[in-house]
């Protein structure tokens, strides 16, 4: 079956269908219309299922799931929630927490069929054991002795956010995700401990020093072919580690200066470990965070980050949209396609590993996430 | 008791916007609406059984925010989707 994109909107979903060629694309009619989607996911595993993440401004968040392409939704029983503090007493309304949207979702391991994590904002770690119709709280995770020093720092302007949850294909156990603000953190024993890995991380919006934890990672992955090479785009740069070490290595020093190396997203080749995208927006004066001189543009690299070169042919030669940390993506065909999404409500595509661009798909609201979904 | 709905709970009524359920208190309302219409609660009461910070529940011409208010007969209840910006 021919591609199709996911796209989460702030006022709905909509799926994009592609022909053989990844040419032309089709919208579907909005999914959830007037509801915010922050993510839309196809599960990998049974590529089948379908988890949207979903609220409004007035209802509260819940999850919702399709197995037949979004012709019909299932409501999650037992959406992602905070338990309530034991002992509860006057005075302790802080403990109290709800959830305010799930920002982020990822598909489990292989072996763990229906397993899903669920990233929140205020910042929570949740999980599914049923494909999405319960969740419950990981509570080494939330109950971490330190997780309220981990969560407490600078918060994004619509509330602190859980994501790049990801899972290691060579070993279920093994957990990363990232905190905006709070950091990168990582777990070897299915989410029961946790540990900070931010070592190397600039950390500008705080006075001159060496934090643990509180910066502020938009985006990181780690590469299919090699786990351990893990990317990061950051608040405060472009990184590269290469475990087991620990002190990630600021790559984004090689870009050029006039563009500096602030944006939200960083997208991998999924058969070439050095290569990458970022989309670089403004982080100067006021933080416009959009693309720097209105000129839209991604950059690739091919080593790891030591060299980037822009590609920008037939992007627009003035636009003043952001693009978000799930809002860039790519397929496995080969060439490579590569998808982005913007505020203005615009999709890019290239069907080139970034050479030329088109657009294919223009007019919906502000896009918040865009992934690659393969039905079966 | 009569509670009258939103339009923003349609997609979980069908459109239907009363609904007469026996209470007495606003919380035992609420789950008897979340028995008939499953979800529906959550999206109204988050789960330190707070109102949603844009819903309002009015009893009479009353805003309530403690779910523990027992409904007198005959009072009819609005749930109310409150002033939320773009």
């Amino acid at each position: 079956m021919p591609l199709a994109l996911l796209i989460g909107t702030r006022k709905g979903a909509w799926i994009l269908r592609a022909d053989a060629e990844r040419e032309t694309w089709t919208a579907s009619a909005p999914h959830h219309f007037g509801s915010t989607v922050h993510h839309l996911v196809l599960d990998p595993r049974d590529r089948k299922t379908l988890l949207a993440t979903v609220r409004t401004g007035h209802l509260g968040p819940t999850i919702l799931r399709s197995t037949d392409q979004g012709e019909t939704w299932t409501e999650a029983s037992q959406p992602p929630a905070f338990p309530k503090p034991e002992g509860e007493e006057e005075g302790e309304g802080d403990k109290k927490k709800a959830v305010h949207h799930t920002f982020w979702i990822t598909p489990g391991h292989a072996s763990r069929p229906g397993h899903w994590y669920g990233g929140t904002s205020p910042i929570g770690l949740f999980e599914s054991e049923d494909s999405g119709a319960t969740w419950t709280p990981v509570t080494g995770f939330n109950d971490h002795p330190d997780f309220g020093k981990w969560a407490s720092g600078e918060s994004t302007p619509d509330g602190a956010k859980t994501h790049s949850i990801v899972v290691d294909p060579r070993d279920a156990a093994h957990v990363y995700l990232s905190l905006s603000g709070g950091g990168t953190f990582e777990s070897l024993d299915s989410c029961a401990s946790w540990a900070p890995l931010n070592k190397g991380v600039a950390i500008d919006f705080m006075p001159p020093g060496e934090y643990e934890f509180g910066h502020d990672p938009h985006c990181m992955v780690s590469h299919p072919e090699d786990p351990d090479r893990l990317y990061q785009q950051n608040h405060c740069g472009i990184y590269r580690l290469q475990r087991p070490e620990t002190t990630w290595t600021r790559t984004g020093n090689n870009m050029p200066k006039e563009i500096g190396d602030i944006g939200f997203v960083y997208v991998v080749h999924p058969r070439q470990v050095d290569t990458g995208w970022v989309w670089p927006m403004d982080g100067t004066d006021v933080w416009p965070r959009t693309s720097p001189g209105g000129r839209p543009a991604a950059y690739r690299t091919q080593d790891a980050g030591e060299t980037w070169e822009r590609q920008d042919t037939g992007l627009p030669e003035s636009g003043w949209f952001s693009v978000k940390r799930q809002c860039m993506t790519t397929d496995a065909d080969d060439p490579l396609g590569l998808y982005v999404g913007t505020s203005s409500g615009e999709v890019f595509a290239s069907r080139d590993e970034g050479a030329t661009w088109s657009s294919v798909a223009r007019h919906l609201p502000h896009i918040y996430s865009v992934r690659v979904a393969d039905f079966a | 008791m009569i509670v009258h709905l939103p339009g923003l709970l349609d997609r979980y009524t069908q459109g239907e916007r009363e609904q007469e359920v026996a209470g007495p208190s606003l919380d035992a309302a609420f789950r008897e609406l979340d028995e008939r219409f499953p979800g529906i609660r959550f999206r109204l009461i988050d789960e330190q059984e707070r109102v949603r910070p844009h819903i309002r529940i009015y009893v009479g011409p009353e805003p309530i925010e403690d779910l523990a208010q027992l409904v007198p007969d005959g009072q009819a209840v609005h749930v109310i989707g409150a002033l939320s910006g773009g």
